[in-house]
Order: C-alpha cells, then sequence, then structure tokens
C-alpha cells in the first residue's frame, strides 16, 4: 500500500506542474470534441461527459494530494505554479494551484461529476447541447479557481457565465427565459464593473497578477492608496452580485428555481466562486503586510455578509415552493460565508471552508432531490393536480401553475432499474438536507457553524459583530429548519395519491454520493477541519503564495540559445 | 484631451445605466451597450494618454514606457470587446425568444398594472 502510494506520489511530482492545466483543458477538449458529434449521438454524449467528470474530479484529487502530502513538491502546503505562455510570473499568465484553489476544484469536481450522472437520467435530453454546454461552465470554474491573473480571472469568468446562460435556458419554456433575461442583464452589468476595477487596479499598479498586486500595493504612495481602494470596492461589488449577496441578488432565486435541477446543482457552485474570489483577492492585496491598506473594507464585508443572511432566512420561511427553498438556502450560505470572510481571522476562515464544502454539498443534493420529490408528488406533472384545481386557498403566490417549466412530462423512459424503498430514501434524504442545511447535528452542517462561532469567540473576544453573527447564524438555522419541516409534512405527509415513486438509479446514485460525502465530511471532521485550518493560516500569510508565483521558472529553450531573437 | 475623454466616458456610461434602468428590453441592451462602449475607452485610457507615441517594437527605438504606448490595455479592451460583443449577440437572442415568449417588450415579461405608459 505505501509501495503504492509512493509510487503515486512519484508519479504526481513528474506530471508537474502541468497537472495544473489539466482541470482546465480536459472539459475544453471534451466539449470541443462533443460538439463534432451530432445530436443524434446522445448515448456517447453523456458517457463523455461523465468519464470527463470523473477525468476532472481525479485529476483535482490528483492536485489535492500533491499540495498537501509530505514526500511531493516541496513537501506540504507546496504550491504549483503553472506557466501556460512560458514567460515569467508578472508578465504572462500564471496558473496556481494552493490549497485553496484546489479544495475548490476537488469540490467542483465532485459536485460537477453528480450533476452529469444525473443529468444523463432524463435533463439532457429537454434541449440541444446540454453536454458541451455542462462541459464549458466547468472548465470556466476551474479557471477561475486555478488562475493567478486578474484579468485571466475576468476571461474565466466569462467563460463560465456564457456556459451558465446556455445552461439556465436549457429546457426554454416562459419562466427561464424570463428568469435568463434578468441574469444576464445583471451579469453584464457586472463584468462592466468588474472590468472597470480591474482597469483601475493596472493603471495604478501596472500590473494585472494577484501576487504582484499585493506587493505593489504595499509600497504604494499614500495618494494613489485611495484608487486602489475605489478600484477594489468596484471589483468586490462585481464579487458581491455573483456571489448573490444583499442587495444584488434579486435575480438569483428566480433563475436558480426556473434552472433544472442538475443545472441548479452546478449552480450551487457559481456563488461560490464569487466568495473564493472575494477570500483571494481580499487576502492577498490587503494583506496584513500592505501598510494603511491592510484589511480594507473589513467592515462592510461583514455588514454586507450579515444583511445577506438575514435577507436569505427571512426568504426562507416566506417561500413554500421547493425549489425557492433551495435557492434561499444559497442565500443564507453564501451571507454566513462573506460575514466569516469578514471577520477576518484564520480560525473563522477555517470554519467557514468547512461549512463551504458542506453547504456546497448539501445544496446540490438538495437541487437534485427536490426535482425527485416533485415528479413523485405530482406524477410527472409540475404542479399537483389539487393545487391546479383552485381549491387550495392558502397557497402562495409562488405556487402558482407552472404548465411551461416541465418540457419532457411524457419522457419517462428510465435507463436504470427503479429503486424499491423509493419513498423511504426521498424522505431520509429530506431529512438529512434539512439537518446539513439548518446546522443541527449530528452532520457537517452543524460542525461548520459551530466551527466559524468558536473560531469568532476565542480569537476576536466578543465583538459585537460576532455576537451579531452568533445571534443571525443561529437564528437563520431555526428559520431554515422551520421552512424545511413545513415543506416536508406537506410533502410527505398530505400525500393525495399514495403511489411508489419510480426512481431510476442514475438520479438516486448521485443524490445518495453527494449526501455520502456530506456524512463523510462529519465523520472525518477532524482531519478536514485541521486542513481547513492550514488553507486559512496560509491566507493570512500570503508570502509563501506570492514567493511560489514571483518565483515560478521558465521551462528552459529546448533549442540551443539563439544568436538573436526575443528571448521569452 | 483628458476632459474630453473623460466627458465621453462619462456620458456613455450614464445614457448607459439610464437605458439599463429602462423598463424594455430594447432600451436594456441599447444600455449596455452603451456601457461596454464606456468602459472600452476606460481601460483604453489606464495605458495613460499619449500623442504621437511609437508602438513598442520599432527598430533602433528605446522601448520603454516613457517613449511607446502601453501595449497592455489595448489587449486587454481587445479581449473585452470581443467578450463584450458575443455576450450582447447572445442577449439579444435572448431578447428576441422573451418578446416571441411573452408577447411584449417588457423586462418583466408582462405590463405593469396600471402602469401609465
Amino acid at each position: 500500500m505505501t509501495a503504492l502510494m509512493q509510487l503515486l506520489d512519484r508519479l504526481l511530482d513528474f506530471s508537474m506542474p502541468h497537472l495544473v492545466a489539466v482541470p482546465i483543458l480536459v472539459p475544453l477538449l471534451t466539449a470541443a470534441l462533443m460538439l463534432l458529434l451530432g445530436e443524434r449521438r446522445r448515448r456517447t454524449k453523456s458517457a463523455l461527459s461523465v468519464v470527463s467528470g470523473l477525468v476532472g474530479l481525479l485529476a483535482a484529487l490528483a492536485l489535492l494530494r500533491w499540495v498537501n502530502a509530505p514526500h511531493t513538491g516541496d513537501g506540504p502546503g507546496s504550491i504549483g505554479v503553472y506557466l501556460p505562455g512560458n514567460w515569467r510570473a508578472p508578465f504572462g499568465i500564471v496558473l496556481v494551484a494552493d490549497r485553496l484553489s484546489t479544495l475548490m476544484v476537488a469540490l467542483t469536481g465532485v459536485v460537477a461529476f453528480a450533476a452529469s450522472i444525473y443529468s444523463t437520467s432524463r435533463w439532457d435530453r429537454a434541449g440541444v447541447h446540454f453536454h458541451p454546454l455542462l462541459q464549458l461552465q466547468l472548465m470556466g470554474l476551474n479557471g477561475a479557481f486555478l488562475t493567478g491573473d486578474l484579468f485571466n480571472l475576468f476571461v474565466f469568468f466569462e467563460v463560465m457565465l456564457a456556459a451558465s446562460y446556455g445552461l439556465l435556458l436549457h429546457g426554454s419554456g416562459r419562466l427561464r427565459v424570463q428568469a435568463g433575461l434578468h441574469y444576464i442583464a445583471i451579469n453584464l452589468a457586472a463584468s462592466s464593473l468588474f472590468l472597470i476595477g480591474a482597469a483601475l487596479l493596472y493603471g495604478v499598479t501596472g500590473t494585472l497578477n494577484m501576487a504582484d498586486l499585493g506587493m505593489r500595493i504595499a509600497e504604494l504612495a499614500p495618494a494613489d492608496r485611495g484608487l486602489v481602494h475605489a478600484a477594489a470596492a468596484i471589483l468586490a461589488t462585481a464579487f458581491f452580485a455573483k456571489a448573490g449577496a444583499w442587495p444584488l441578488n434579486f435575480w438569483l432565486v428566480p433563475a436558480y428555481s426556473a434552472a433544472v435541477s442538475p443545472v441548479g446543482a452546478v449552480f450551487a457552485l457559481l456563488t461560490k466562486l464569487g466568495i473564493y474570489t472575494l477570500l483571494r483577492l481580499w487576502t492577498l492585496l490587503f494583506a496584513p503586510d500592505a501598510g494603511s491598506s491592510a484589511a480594507f473594507g473589513q467592515s462592510a464585508l461583514i455588514a454586507i455578509g450579515l444583511a445577506t443572511l438575514f435577507a436569505g432566512a427571512l426568504g426562507i420561511v416566506g417561500t413554500q415552493r421547493l425549489s425557492n427553498l433551495a435557492g434561499f438556502s444559497v442565500l443564507v450560505s453564501a451571507g454566513t460565508l462573506i460575514a466569516a470572510i469578514g471577520l477576518g481571522e484564520p480560525a473563522v476562515w477555517a470554519g467557514a471552508l468547512y461549512y463551504l464544502l458542506s453547504s456546497t454539498l448539501a445544496v446540490s443534493a438538495f437541487f437534485l432531490l427536490i426535482d425527485m420529490i416533485e415528479r413523485w408528488r405530482n406524477a410527472g406533472l409540475s404542479v399537483a393536480p389539487h393545487e391546479q384545481a383552485g381549491n387550495a386557498p392558502f397557497l402562495a403566490e409562488d405556487l402558482r401553475v407552472l404548465d411551461d417549466v416541465n418540457l419532457d412530462d411524457e419522457a419517462q423512459a428510465l435507463y436504470g432499474r427503479a429503486i424499491p424503498a423509493g419513498v423511504a430514501f426521498l424522505g431520509l434524504s429530506f431529512i438529512g438536507c434539512t439537518l446539513l442545511l439548518a446546522g443541527l447535528p449530528p452532520l457537517s452542517g452543524f460542525v461548520g457553524k459551530f466551527a466559524m462561532l468558536s473560531g469568532a469567540f476565542v480569537t476576536s473576544g466578543t465583538s459585537a459583530a460576532a455576537w451579531i453573527f452568533l445571534a443571525l447564524l443561529i437564528a437563520s438555522g431555526f428559520l431554515a429548519l422551520i421552512a424545511l419541516s413545513r415543506t416536508g409534512m406537506r410533502h410527505f405527509w398530505t400525500q393525495p395519491h399514495p403511489t411508489m415513486p419510480a426512481l431510476p438509479l442514475l438520479e438516486v446514485l448521485p443524490v445518495a454520493g453527494l449526501l455520502a460525502a456530506c456524512v463523510a465530511l462529519t465523520v472525518w471532521a477532524g482531519p478536514v477541519m485541521r486542513h481547513a485550518l492550514i488553507t486559512a493560516e496560509g491566507l493570512h500569510a500570503p508570502a509563501a503564495y506570492r514567493n511560489a508565483v514571483m518565483n515560478a521558472r521558465q521551462v528552459p529553450n529546448p533549442v540551443a540559445a539563439p544568436a538573436k531573437g526575443l528571448a521569452p | 484631451m483628458e476632459v474630453v475623454l473623460a466627458l465621453a466616458i462619462g456620458v456613455l456610461t450614464g445614457s448607459g445605466v439610464y437605458l439599463l434602468l429602462r423598463p424594455r428590453t430594447f432600451q436594456v441592451i441599447m444600455g449596455l451597450t452603451l456601457i461596454s462602449y464606456g468602459v472600452n475607452l476606460f481601460i483604453f485610457s489606464m495605458g495613460r494618454l499619449k500623442l504621437d507615441s511609437e508602438p513598442v517594437l520599432v527598430k533602433g527605438f528605446n522601448s520603454t514606457l516613457a517613449n511607446t504606448a502601453d501595449p497592455m490595455p489595448q489587449a486587454l479592451v481587445l479581449t473585452a470587446i470581443v467578450i463584450g460583443f458575443a455576450m450582447t449577440a447572445l442577449f439579444l437572442v435572448v431578447l428576441l425568444a422573451s418578446r416571441g415568449l411573452a408577447g411584449t417588450d417588457h423586462v418583466d415579461g408582462e405590463e405593469r398594472k396600471g402602469a401609465a405608459e
């Protein structure tokens, strides 16, 4: 076993730093290949999509191993830097795999793999080009997590967004087009803000490399700091819009609940990308050594995070539709994370990273589960017959008839066998999601919240922000519990027609897998939390990241030194 | 020159934001287009405004930023233009789909109840 691991480690060392580019290249090439295949060959495309998801997941896990294992690279905490154009760091673009980015890429791999398996059951047939779009979405996500360059981040954001526009409209229908219109408009406006902020930062510091930016900001003249702060605030506004922070999040719930369920599951990652960027750029640009700019905007981060948490918690009790519940859970988790980042302590960040893993997996599982529950309850329709009849006077506005959402109502053909004890599976999964989203023991949602709170109180004493955070976190958990139990009772205990749900294995496996991942997070909470703590401490002291990026060496020219011409 | 460029960017962005907040989808797309023009000019101006300066690679010429125009924002703006163009085209398709499905060009897919317009 150890010999095998040693062999694996040697193989990893051999493949670095090129392995860093694999999570970006594999989805890109898969998408290109799929576009060459015609629309008829859906089986091939589904298989390709799942295989590519698996390869991406394995590459992400390999990166995670390389970054953390004691015998690979420079030991634990080594940072892989890939120079795609073979130009040195501040001049060419860089891809950087450190603890945080590999963790996010691995999370993306898990969720995307589950979503791609789920989609092959039926949803990929609700329109054209589902799988290529999903792969491009993955490419954008992985690229944004791995890039070390601000403008490259913008490009990967746009790749990811362009694919997400297509995915949101997948299945068509008036509701989706309407939500898509708002989603595209707000994201185009946010992209403009992103460009303004990035250009302003370049204008002041003369660099777009994220590691270099941090060092230049530390040396900046006081007169120029105002401009850098303005640029950072504009950039942050763009990221807040993508992370779903209040008040820039009114598009989120309609868009996420209109999307087909595997897309919703992947979209749970998109807000986490906004949060990752906030954390990454805030810690790099305004590190403790950044002089008078250190921790710029901390109070704004906390305030916006708390406001988002509050708005999300109110929304979650105010809705009765399952998919809206999932959308508001995304908001609650975004608010929690933004506020926790703002508290600025590595111990809180460690809890936040753990919570990020747990809540993303849980929300993704919930999006997939909702689809199965609604189909079972409505016998294939999107709204139950007794609700359509108009004899339910107490139903909320958002439960109105949604006939045009499900385009594939007749598509009942199942690939796998329907599993027995379907209701038990649905009910248990629903309880699992409830525990995870409300943050109740014994599952990982509770562990994450507890770690954040203990971090906030142990390190920063009893500041007012920590107390409000505590109050809102507990209150939002309680409200989520009320809302989810109420919905659970309505969906499981007041069943109008007692039929057994037909659950294909391809849909059960991803949900079970995601929930099992959450259980594994709970069981191995100790190691995961230790890893999160080292990651957070690395973020607090970004010198290692900067050195790794700035000292990355070029690959020497294979041809003997050219007599003249431009040396790269 | 600085004042003219600043005014141009300001007017483009200001009109863009106004149009973006209007209720008709066509106004929204025009607004987004104007904003992206403003943003592109802004990126360009971040390389500093300079008259009569050489491009970077000219033989027998000391190519430092004191003598040449900054090529970096030009590369950035090219990328931004391409992406902005593609996104506008995509938005146009969604806009037409929305018009076809909803039968109105209001951004919410339905006229406001009791609106004076």
